[in-house]
């Protein structure tokens, strides 16, 4: 294989836009994906096969054959999971990797976000700290994602956003009948509604059509193409250039390093199984929380006896995601319209500064609701099965409201990601294995966010009401999964430096939501493509013809 | 919805029909042999399970699970991706037509539905594991796509008040789906 200037691992959020930066400037750029590349045509609609609804497998991968994790409950036990389990924490293996079939979500995080530590001080027992990076170091670089990927909504309804220099691109679709339900009853609670930003066209925009409001959003790939990911951005522009290649269908075993201890390129399985070499001046590892911390993990030599990256053991440490908790509200009239997204409404009141406690997050309503997804959530007392349960899914299908939101987790270093000894993939390479738990406050502000949501529930006319969220055995670290690789400026307590480059090795760069150092109170998918354009600009500044320097 | 998956299926049932009529062979290795029309299931073990399902989505004003096709759903899935949980239903139905035997004498396809409803609590206190499983695959089966073969003629999404068939597009034609100005009352 032809040595190129930079190979990246993994086309998904983050990987895309490495891939697109560099090879827009001038560098050549392998781009390797383990997944397919799936089009707007792989939609299929199915309600049991999607990347949300899971029960006949992922859509867009990983197949259940051949690619197990374990994790390991809080009794210690540990289970061999498929990836189609909850516990597995999926998020995608494709090209576009979770933007492909993403709700859409395109929030930025609040100045506050990155400054946790400061804020509020880290709770005994969390791992919470500042990121060595500020809200206005990533300014430019939200602005940029917002208007290359494509983001409408409208946040003009909140003074709790933070400084930005101009509106969003697009305007948001038009407000379905949640919205007009629930905006009136947050603003009677003083609260400040806004139009949820979202990587969704309203209007033609980058040369696609708009959303069409379809039922079949969250957790497929969207039929007309109207919903923004790398796939359909930033990725066929690195392609464009002539200097990308995109591989699909290779699963990277590790990456190689020299009896200097620089990496030369990664090692990885085509799509025919075979095991082949790419040689590269610089590694880019985008596979998403759980995978380059894996990839990482795998990559052991003399030089590095535990992984790249890995000399104080903080490789996989801080896994977090998001902690959903909010209620159910049912309702004497019908609120639901059967207009997709179907999330359209979100107040930021509450993702900072409740007493006594860390953080918060923002709450929403939710997605469009599939009939298979209301099955279980029926009002309170509702039998599970049976006439009754029938009767009460024709009866409530269209009387309800979900408003929920992403608590800010708040990070512990023994959540974590390790390799297990035992479990290998179809390829012979050790699994991820996910332990421990986020610091159990997340769970006090959880609840409180969940008895926020029901307030509002109950303003806009809920007749019963039921809390969502529970106590969780698993990080939730699905499709928000973060924190593997955290960047930080002391080595001993951090993966990657703040230009994402791994402190041990300085041709090898962590670039996606591993190097989160707290999730913020929103969807992270805006904030890991801005740390990628923030992260490329600093790379290709850097870049000095056949070497970094 | 999707007639290419829907010829599949057929495609698929034919081929077994016609490969237990035209040799033992190919069954040979696949231990019991299903019954006609069933892809895993045989017909006794196909009549409690519509007995079972029928009790967890009975007829009202709107067809049962079994006349959905949620039997059919579960029968193909578990030669699909259900196969890790073939064992679990055979045990399972056994269960219960041993305690339709105990509790009332007779096999449980032949039983009032009321005594059928007294026989799947029984299972949902007994034999949970089996009966949660039998119960999440029901659901799937009546709430879910129609291409696997349950959720006949999308009867559940017309149950639901769901725009049949699913509109595409629509977007394109009301441009006010698209302008943000006042809320859909």
């Amino acid at each position: 294989m032809n040595r190129v200037n930079a190979v990246v691992v993994g086309a998904g959020a983050a990987g895309g836009i490495v891939a697109k930066e560099l090879s827009v400037a001038g560098l050549s750029v392998v781009l390797l994906e383990r997944g397919k590349w799936y089009t707007a045509a792989d939609c299929r609609k199915d309600d049991l096969r999607n990347q949300r609804n899971t029960q006949l497998g992922n859509a867009f991968g990983p197949e259940d054959e051949g690619t197990p994790r374990v994790w390991v409950d809080a009794k210690g036990v540990a289970h061999t999971v498929p990836a189609s389990d909850g516990a597995y924490s999926n998020n995608a293996a494709c090209v576009g990797g979770g933007t492909l079939s993403w709700g859409a979500q395109a929030w930025r995080f609040m100045p506050q976000d990155f400054k946790m530590r400061t804020t509020y001080g880290a709770p005994v027992g969390s791992s919470l700290e500042d990121w060595p990076i500020t809200y206005d170091d990533l300014e430019p670089f939200y602005d940029k994602a917002e208007y290359e990927i494509g983001v409408s909504g409208d946040y003009s309804g909140t003074p709790f956003h933070a400084p930005r220099k101009r509106p969003l691109p697009m305007p948001p679709l038009a407000p379905n009948r949640e919205f007009g339900i629930l905006e009136p009853a947050a603003k009677r609670l003083g609260l400040h509604p806004l139009h949820i930003p979202m990587a969704r066209n309203s209007i033609p925009y980058n040369g696609r059509g708009p959303c069409m409001r379809c039922r079949w959003c969250v957790g497929f790939a969207c039929e007309v193409d109207a919903k923004n990911g790398s796939q359909n951005t930033v990725i066929p522009v690195a392609l464009n250039t002539g200097n990308c290649e995109l591989r699909t269908e290779c699963q990277v075993k590790e990456i190689l390093t020299d009896e200097h201890g620089r990496a030369r390129g990664v090692s990885y399985f085509d799509e025919r199984g075979r095991l082949l070499e790419q040689l590269a001046d610089l590694v880019v590892v985008s596979g998403c929380a759980t995978e380059s911390a894996r990839l990482l993990l795998n990559s052991r030599s003399n030089l590095y006896p535990n992984g790249i990256g890995n000399r104080y053991d903080q490789v996989g440490r801080n896994l977090q995601g998001h902690y959903y908790s909010g209620a159910m509200g049912f309702f004497e009239d019908e609120a639901y319209d059967d207009l997709g997204p179907g999330a359209s409404i979100a107040v930021m009141d509450y993702n900072h500064g409740t007493p006594g406690l860390c953080g918060g997050g923002m709450l929403a309503n939710e997605f469009i609701r599939l009939p298979i997804q209301m099955v279980d959530r029926m009002p309170p007392g509702t039998p599970r099965w049976g006439l009754v349960h029938k009767q009460a899914m024709r009866k409530y299908y269209k009387r309800n409201i979900a408003v929920m939101g992403p608590t800010q987790q708040i990070p512990s270093a023994d959540a974590r990601v390790t390799l297990d000894p035992n479990v290998r993939d179809k390829y012979g390479i050790p699994v991820v294995r996910i332990s421990g738990n986020v610091h159990p406050q997340t769970y006090e502000i959880g609840a409180i966010q969940a008895k926020r949501a029901e307030a509002w529930l109950k303003e806009a006319g809920a007749i019963a009401t039921q809390l969502t969220g529970g106590l969780p055995e698993v990080v939730s670290a699905g499709q928000h999964q973060a924190g593997t690789c955290r960047m930080g400026n002391d080595p001993r307590s951090s993966v990657v430096d703040k230009s994402c480059r791994v402190h041990d090795v300085d041709n090898v760069f962590v670039i996606d939501s591993s190097v989160h150092v707290n999730n913020g109170g929103f969807n992270p998918g805006l904030t890991i493509m801005a740390i990628a354009f923030y992260a490329s600009e600093a790379l290709v500044r850097g870049w000095k013809g056949g070497g970094y320097r | 919805m999707d007639l290419g998956d829907k010829s599949e299926g057929i495609t698929r049932r034919q081929f077994v029909a016609v490969g237990s009529l035209g040799g033992a062979a190919l069954a040979a290795g696949c231990g019991p042999k299903s019954g006609a029309g069933w892809e895993f299931f045989t017909e006794a073990q196909g009549r409690t399970l519509k007995a079972i399902c029928d009790q967890i989505i009975p007829k009202d004003d709107f067809p049962s699970a079994s006349e959905a096709g949620v039997h059919s759903y579960i029968d193909k899935q578990l030669v699909r991706h259900y196969r890790p949980h073939q064992d679990a239903y055979r045990d399972g139905l056994e269960q219960a037509e041993a305690q339709s035997r105990k509790r009332f004498g007779k096999e449980m396809a032949d039983l009032e539905g009321a005594d059928q409803l007294a026989v799947v609590t029984d299972l949902e206190r007994d034999h949970h594991g089996f009966f949660e499983m039998v119960r999440n695959h029901t659901l799937e089966g009546y709430y879910g796509s129609p291409r696997h073969g349950g959720n006949r003629d999308e009867t559940s999404w017309k149950m639901l008040g769901l725009g049949d068939p699913p509109l595409l597009g629509r977007a394109q034609y009301d441009l006010s789906l698209n302008d943000p100005g006042e809320p859909r009352r």
